[in-house]
């Protein structure tokens, strides 16, 4: 609905049109500079890298011996932090946002005895720093010998107190105590009714949670990088800032740097491809907890 | 459907009560929430009372560790880096995410959809990828921004000085983060009845007069929420610095932010008693700074 265009003569109207699209486009720009430059890099060799311009395609095209060098380097190590990137972000989404829904359901469709208490914690959770807590976990796991372990990544995962948030505020809103009331009628136990009645109805916001907790594990460095110190453990994020840290302290020679921007190409691409597909989730999940809070 | 399961179920399993239901459901949430939670905040306030003694195990040394982070300038400057960045980033980020929003809002644009998607996309990226690509773009020599300044005849600053780093650090959160905030403000605004619309209209309140008295403080609670998430993470400040790092030894130090200064101490110095006592206070200041934050906000509405 457009209130310029019913209010203001149409000159104006015109002109803010061309104004704030060109905004907005200058903004596009800004957005898609850094994603443009790693699809280049990435086509690019080596010495090419350093010596054309950087936002822009050089003469030889090298993307293909830019990905047979990604995945044969260090014996296809790299293949193994991609799965282990898939893995550990599969893993602690599902149980993180399973978790997460069974807590906000118990939170929005039932009393029961420190229900405000534990509320409390989970909301106060939110703002409890992770990275604060990760140095100490590192600490205690350490101590029972379960660093090193992909549990030790994938278990703190799976606590996402902003996932029973969300869900709490979405389950109260989609699913009427009525509904309920009326499996409970039926004779049909909690659990039943949980899971044949009210799963269908809060898949919207599961989807969404799902999403938010995936991207969470997925971007997560701090603690995969302090938890883990076997190459062939790491997940992407780990592995390609080693790869770096390598490229640039010129041991492992000029060679790597187009290598860490394949890398980089090649696993957001898939991400921000499921990003576009599953768009109707996040756009409207993501609203739905802020608008509640 | 249900109804006929219902039916030919036996009737004699096991039927979980109302009572019990709910801390049923609660359970795995709960457990877990105890043991990386609860269990490490415990643990690492354990720790902090202790010190490595000179000859074999630990020592108790009560408070020893706060008093020495408390008198402790690298600790400090940490925290005054953290802060700048703060004041730097947030308003930048929420100013433009909000902007965007109400332009996104209001109708007049070509491309609502792709500029919407567009803008979100970096989200999608990490943020160990989206520091690794823009150390490239800042890179002095090979960097397209140096290149191209050189092309229109001036020398681009160095991006990763000591004047420059801050900001620098702050354009890498802007491009991953505007559009998350965007999104959230957007559905916001949305979520907004259309009567009201309507009303201001017959009022002949202008398109820029009823986005700004009207709109905006209609989602100044979701704005608090947000810049509330900010605040916390870019209190956190970790993974840029950490990175970028590797191009600028001499500006980026090993105590850059309190985060970075606990792992180097936790693996470099060996003092893993006294890291927990960093992190724990880091963890006080964010909760002090969010907690201000609320407070302050909250007395704004009332009046």
């Amino acid at each position: 609905m457009s209130i310029v265009g019913k209010n203001a003569s149409s000159a104006k109207f015109r002109r803010n049109r061309w104004l704030l699209t060109g905004l907005l486009s200058l903004y596009f720009i800004y957005t898609f500079m850094p994603l443009f430059y790693v699809i280049t890099a990435a086509t690019k060799s080596n010495q090419d890298l350093f010596s054309t311009f950087g936002l822009w395609f050089a003469e030889d095209f090298s993307l293909w011996e830019n990905l047979a060098t990604l995945f044969t380097i260090q014996d296809g190590i790299f293949l193994k932090w991609m799965a282990n990137t898939a893995y550990y972000s599969s893993v602690s989404a599902v149980g993180a946002a399973l978790f997460s829904t069974l807590a906000g359901y118990a939170f929005a469709k039932y009393r029961f005895f420190g229900k405000k208490l534990m509320f409390a914690l989970v909301l106060g959770a939110v703002m409890i720093p992770q990275t604060a807590l990760v140095i100490p976990m590192f600490l205690m796991l350490s101590s029972m010998g379960l660093t090193n372990t992909s549990l030790a990544v994938i278990l703190p995962s799976l606590v996402f107190p902003p996932g029973v948030f969300l869900m709490w505020a979405y389950i109260d809103d989609a699913i009427s105590n009525e509904l309920i009331e009326a499996g409970r009628m039926d004779g049909a136990g909690e659990v039943h009714i949980f899971s044949s009645i009210a799963f269908r109805m809060l898949m919207p916001g599961f989807a969404t949670v799902l999403i938010l907790a995936f991207v969470a594990s997925w971007n997560n460095y701090f603690l995969p990088l302090v938890m883990l110190n076997k190459p062939d453990m790491f997940p992407i994020t780990v592995g390609l800032a080693q790869l770096y840290s390598t490229a640039i302290s010129g041991t492992g020679g000029v060679l790597l740097f187009t290598v860490v921007m394949t890398g980089a190409l090649v696993s957001i691409v898939p991400v921000i491809a499921a990003f576009l597909i599953m768009q109707r989730f996040w756009q409207g999940g993501l609203g739905a907890g802020g608008v509640k809070a | 459907m249900t109804e006929r399961q219902l039916k030919t179920r036996p009737r004699n399993r096991v039927i979980v009560n109302k009572k019990i239901a709910p801390y049923l459901f609660l359970a795995p949430f709960a457990l877990l929430f105890v043991a990386f939670l609860i269990v490490p905040l415990i643990y690492a306030a354990d720790i902090s009372l202790y010190k490595k003694a000179m000859v074999g195990g630990v020592k108790f040394v009560g408070a020893d560790n706060y008093i020495k982070a408390f008198a402790d300038p690298k600790f400090w400057e940490g925290i005054g880096v953290l802060f700048k960045f703060a004041f730097l980033q947030i308003p930048i980020m929420i100013g433009t995410a909000l902007l965007f929003a109400l332009i996104l809002d209001s109708g007049v644009l070509w491309a609502k959809a792709f500029f919407r998607i567009s803008f979100f996309i970096p989200y999608a990226v990490p943020a160990v990828i989206a520091t690794l690509i823009w150390s490239y773009l800042y890179g002095p020599a090979y960097g397209p921004i140096g290149q191209t300044a050189r092309l229109l005849g001036f020398e681009a600053p160095d991006f990763v000085s000591q004047e420059w780093i801050l900001g620098s650090i702050v354009n890498i959160a802007q491009w991953q983060f505007m559009g998350y905030n965007m999104i959230i403000y957007f559905a916001a605004l949305q979520a907004i009845p259309g009567d009201l619309e309507e009303a201001s209209v017959v009022d002949g309140a202008s398109a820029f007069t009823f986005a700004t008295r009207i709109k905006l403080p209609m989602i100044v609670p979701t704005i608090i929420v947000t810049v509330v998430f900010s605040i916390i993470g870019s209190l956190q400040l970790f993974t840029e610095p950490f990175l970028i790092q590797n191009m600028a030894r001499s500006v980026i130090n090993s105590n850059f932010t309190p985060n970075i200064y606990a792992y180097n101490l936790t693996f470099v110095a060996q003092q893993p008693n006294y890291a927990a006592a960093i992190s724990f206070l880091l963890g006080g200041v964010i909760a002090v700074v969010s907690y201000v934050f609320m407070l302050a906000t909250n007395q704004r509405i009332d009046r």
